[in-house]
């Protein structure tokens, strides 16, 4: 690894300029679980990195009525999934954050880092994406928010502009009656890059023997060049009653938009199969937690979750 | 480029070190400090060799600056004995011959106190989840699962 400069600023303000002042030369460290591989591997070679640990409002991890969920860019995994709030009312996002690397990496890795990394494969984005979640970001310019299913632009390559930082990704607090599921196909048990994963966030309405769908949003990961919204398998579902039959017809909706490869993980028709079986299983598993049902978080576990309508 | 003054406690004890800014928490630890207990396994997160605690949390020591630590609390193995003698989690390793070569048994050590720090009575799946970020080539694992369940007492 090539040398640098170390800098740990304690404020956004200081932040942005030493990012500023460097421009392409700087890079923001959070956990460093991705970036201090790359700087080995000499994937980048910055003059300076940028250790944003100190700066308060990137260590927030808040959930309010008012203000929703808030989670500052370098929260590691294993303080969002330890966090009551955030298992209760965004279950989605703890089951992704507990699927990302071992328990090593989860000590340090944080969602924000998942997102700014931008691996198509990241398995915080498609549960972030369907929570209808948005990045705070800051710059030389002030503040912007960009909606998360388009802050990756490829692999590996995000919508920040030089002398620009994630501060905090933050989303609504869900509505009543609504509930969300992440879960990823990997041919391991644990410690695996998703071949598949599949996210869903659903809001029913009617009684609760005639349950329709108010509004769903179904996310997936590792079939395109960037984690993927498919608004229309989402929008498919509105106004519909909640059956396998409805479900299944936003599972083959899914299946074509998405645009896999063929590569060491599995080959592109392995993988838009998968897409209809993940996303049946996401928005099974949404539904269940909606009604208030136990879904278990999706730890690659012993303990196989039942996804099937009841 | 000028080291970097960083401040810290090691097992407890409080120490201070310079470096450069490119040096991992694992190098330093091992070429500058002397705690080579602590080993270069894989050097890319993956296989839990260098795991250590930063304020009580499981880290691959590979995968931190060692200019981060400044004011934190690092845990290497070498804090896992007392005066007294071993820790439980070491007598079982020995008693289960839960090594053979034993580069990543410091690792394992580690990673294992960890979880009965945060889970006295884990199950044999809760130990296998934990330490799945820990990888051993010679055991197998099943000695190793074996001793920690029986050093948090839950053997059956």
């Amino acid at each position: 690894m090539r040398d640098f400069e170390y800098t740990a600023p304690s404020t956004l303000r200081e932040a942005v300029k030493l990012l500023s002042e460097k421009g392409e030369a700087a890079r923001v460290l959070a956990g460093g679980t991705d970036l201090i591989v790359q700087l080995r591997a000499r994937r980048f070679q910055p003059e300076r990195v940028v250790d944003v640990k100190n700066i308060p409002e990137v260590n927030e991890l808040s959930v309010s009525p008012r203000k929703g969920l808030r989670i500052g860019a370098a929260v590691p995994c294993h303080r969002i999934y330890a966090d009551e709030g955030v298992k209760e009312q965004f279950a989605g996002l703890t089951d992704a954050s507990m699927i990302i690397g071992g328990i090593q990496i989860q000590g340090r890795a944080s969602l924000g880092g998942n997102l700014c990394n931008a691996s198509p494969s990241a398995d915080s984005i498609p549960a972030l994406i369907a929570y209808g979640a948005e990045a705070e970001v800051i710059g030389p310019d002030g503040k912007r928010k960009i909606a998360v299913e388009d802050f990756c632009t490829g692999p590996g390559s995000n919508a920040l502009k030089p002398g620009e930082m994630l501060v905090a990704i933050r989303m609504p607090l869900p509505k009543n009656n609504s509930g969300g599921h992440y879960l990823r196909f990997i041919p391991r048990n644990e410690m695996d890059i998703a071949v598949v994963g599949a996210g869903a966030f659903v809001e029913l309405g009617g009684r609760s023997k005639t349950r329709v769908f108010k509004s769903a949003r179904i996310a997936l990961a590792a079939v395109a060049p960037t984690p993927l919204l498919v608004a229309e398998a989402g929008a498919s579902l509105e106004g519909q009653p909640v059956t396998e039959e409805t479900i299944a017809a936003a599972a083959a909706i899914a299946q074509e938009a998405a645009r896999p490869i063929s590569d060491m993980r599995g080959p592109a028709e392995y993988r838009r199969h998968l897409v209809g079986v993940l996303t049946k299983r996401a928005l099974i598993g949404a539904v269940k937690r909606a009604n208030g049902e136990f879904v278990p978080n999706a730890v690659q576990s012993n303990g196989h979750p039942v996804y099937q309508l009841s | 480029m000028s080291k970097i003054h960083v401040q810290c406690t090691i097992n407890g004890e409080p120490t201070e070190f310079l470096c450069e800014a490119r040096q991992s928490l694992l190098e330093v630890l091992r070429e500058e400090l002397g705690f080579t207990g602590t080993k270069e396994g894989c050097n890319d997160g993956n296989c839990g060799a260098c795991s250590v605690t930063v304020d009580g949390v499981l880290v691959d020591s590979c995968l931190i600056l060692a200019a981060e630590v400044q004011d934190k609390t690092v845990g290497t193995v070498e804090g896992l004995a007392s005066a007294e003698g071993l820790h439980p989690l070491q007598q079982k390793f020995l008693e289960h011959a839960s090594l053979q070569c034993g580069i990543c048994t410091p690792g394992f050590l580690v990673a294992s106190k960890a979880l009965l720090d945060a889970n006295p009575n884990p199950s044999q799946h809760e130990i296998r989840h934990w330490l799945a970020g820990n990888l051993c080539r010679c055991t197998g694992y099943d000695k190793i699962v074996r001793a920690v369940l029986d050093a948090a007492g839950t053997a059956e």
